[in-house]
């Protein structure tokens, strides 16, 4: 009920932010020129992509391989929204535990810093062969490739977070009686959760992104691998469907993680607000 | 409220103290041979150019940094010697020139969170005398309010609680005044002597505001230009209760002409020393 009236305001508010429809505008514009190019005018090149109408008729269809009304479309998307999750989750639980530690302490981070600055720009594509011969099964790999990224991703977000804590919060804590590990409780962790969900951010668009990439392991099921095999059958229709549906997750994905940061950082919220 | 006032201790004696940034390196001679003493409850003010080095004594006491030569004593023991610093702690809790007020947590679990922290008193007694702090100093209401929402001259009033929930034996303030307007700054200095009136202990307070000086103090240290040393000390004498009102006082204008006149002195050395190194 209460879900309901505050979803009704939201509605009612949205309805009248020229934001909004801005956005509904832009998006509207883009349809139309994807539709004008491909089914109207059908440009050179632009004619083997999908019209977005048939993409949408693909979509509603219940004969079709995959479409809102199969069952297959929704265990592709449990999938993959279970291996990004997990990844996702891996990459929070070890991002934040060593960005933290590696932020903190000095002597941490000059052993480790180089070594993940190599690591760091190695391309999850790139990791499929070890994580293979490496990791048991098929999930794990495939999880391990979508994880990599999003880690360092947040691993950086969150040194940078606990570098940008002014010395005299530290300091501060410390007058006040506070023994390490209640300044790394009550300074660093606070401290750095800004620049940690901006990281999460990051790193929630790179696990959707590598996804698809350890998706090529899958073999079945997922988003990713269904990509590959609607383009293996020339069903570009369905490759299109599938990019938007992932692009669609991946949008929700973000929204979650905003949520859940304005939830644990209520004072950039009441500053954000008192300041006007 | 129970405990609060009264500090029998707090006797800070600086002895000789010296203190060289980067002594392989630059040798930046930050404080020299200075020496002064602070008797237990009195309310001291520094006052020297800035850049003297007036917060590298005050980092020292705190337990910030260390110092090169010299010793400084609390109650007779040495808080900090070359080759001693004890850990900062509530006995000596500093209030920060640009506020540290923790942004994540509310006025309330600001205020309490030294004496939880340390466990010296339960989080409901804590908050009770919290309560009772705020509402004597007419600031009742901001209890659940975020820094971040309230006037920097209301963060100021909460920290400088925050810091005297401790009860500590000093209580070390670095230009806590320093970037407020002139209005927020006579409330601050109303607020400062009715807090010291109802709970006096040593004060160790920095500033380069001579009129904030001689109203608030005991007792002013000038400092010399860089590397500082005391280059006087002036005993204001002003009786006490006090409110703004002293500054129509013939003493009052008395001592900030004596004070301008030493000031004005080590600020011309200051400048010169300034062109001397532009040049
Ligand atoms: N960590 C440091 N390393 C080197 N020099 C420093 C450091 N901190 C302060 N100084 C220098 O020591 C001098 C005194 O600084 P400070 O105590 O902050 O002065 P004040 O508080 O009186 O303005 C300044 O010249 C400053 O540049
Ligand atoms: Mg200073």
């Amino acid at each position: 009920m209460a879900q309901s009236s505050s979803l009704g305001r939201r509605l009612a508010r949205a309805a009248t932010d020229a934001a909004f429809w801005r956005g509904l505008l832009g998006l509207t514009l883009f349809f139309l020129a994807w539709y004008v190019l491909t089914a109207v005018l059908k440009l050179p090149r632009f004619e083997k992509i999908p019209d977005p109408l048939a993409v949408l008729v693909d979509w509603l269809n219940p004969h079709a391989t995959r479409s809102l009304f199969t069952a297959p479309y929704y265990v592709d998307i449990l999938y993959s929204v279970a291996r990004t999750y997990v990844a996702f989750l891996a990459a929070v639980v070890f991002g934040v535990g060593l960005g933290l530690f590696m932020g903190w302490s000095t002597l941490l981070f000059n052993f480790t810093f180089p070594l993940v600055e190599v690591f760091r720009p190695i391309p999850p594509l790139s990791w499929i062969p070890l994580a293979i011969i490496v990791l048991p099964g098929i999930e794990l790999p495939v999880v391990y490739v979508t994880f990599i990224a999003a880690f360092f991703a947040t691993v950086i977000n969150t040194i940078l977070g606990v570098h940008s804590i002014d010395r005299k919060y530290f300091l501060a804590a410390r007058c006040l009686g506070a023994r390490p590990l209640d300044v790394l409780r009550d300074v660093v962790v606070p401290g750095a959760l800004p620049f940690i969900f901006t990281g999460l951010q990051i790193a929630m668009g790179l696990a959707w992104m590598s996804l698809v990439a350890g998706e090529i392991i899958a073999g079945q099921r997922g988003l990713g691998y269904y990509i590959y095999q609607a383009a293996s059958l020339y069903q570009y229709d369905q490759v299109v469907m599938y990019m938007f549906t992932l692009g669609f997750l991946g949008f929700v994905s973000s929204v979650l993680i905003r949520r859940v940061g304005q939830r644990m950082m209520a004072w950039e919220e009441a500053r954000r607000k008192s300041k006007g | 409220m129970s405990g609060i006032p009264q500090a029998a201790k707090g006797d800070i004696s600086i002895r000789g103290v010296s203190k060289v940034y980067d002594p392989s390196g630059a040798r930046v001679t930050a404080i020299e041979q200075c020496s002064f003493d602070v008797a237990a409850g009195q309310f001291a003010v520094v006052v020297g150019p800035s850049g003297c080095g007036k917060t590298t004594l005050l980092n020292a006491i705190a337990g910030f940094d260390t110092i090169s030569a010299g010793e400084i004593l609390l109650d007779g023991e040495v808080i900090a010697s070359a080759n001693k610093q004890i850990r900062p702690g509530s006995d000596r809790v500093v209030v920060f020139q640009n506020g540290a007020l923790f942004p994540w947590r509310t006025m309330m679990e600001n205020i309490v969170y030294g004496p939880v922290r340390q466990k010296t008193m339960s989080r409901p007694e804590a908050e009770r005398i919290a309560r009772e702090l705020l509402r004597r100093v007419g600031l009742e209401g901001v209890q659940d309010k975020y820094p971040g929402e309230l006037s920097s001259g209301v963060q100021r009033r909460g920290e400088i609680l925050r810091a005297l929930i401790n009860q500590p034996t000093v209580m070390l303030l670095d230009e806590p005044f320093r970037a407020l307007d002139a209005v927020a700054k006579s409330v601050m200095h109303e607020f400062v002597l009715e807090l010291f009136d109802f709970s006096p202990r040593t004060m160790f307070f920095i500033t380069h505001d001579l009129d904030e000086a001689i109203l608030l103090a005991d007792k002013v240290i000038v400092m010399t230009t860089r590397p500082a040393r005391v280059k006087t000390v002036i005993e204001v004498g002003l009786p006490r209760p006090r409110s703004a009102n002293v500054t129509g006082a013939a003493r009052y204008r008395e001592l900030k002409q004596s004070l301008l006149e030493v000031v004005h002195e080590e600020a011309l050395k200051a400048f010169q020393a300034g062109e001397r190194e532009m040049a």
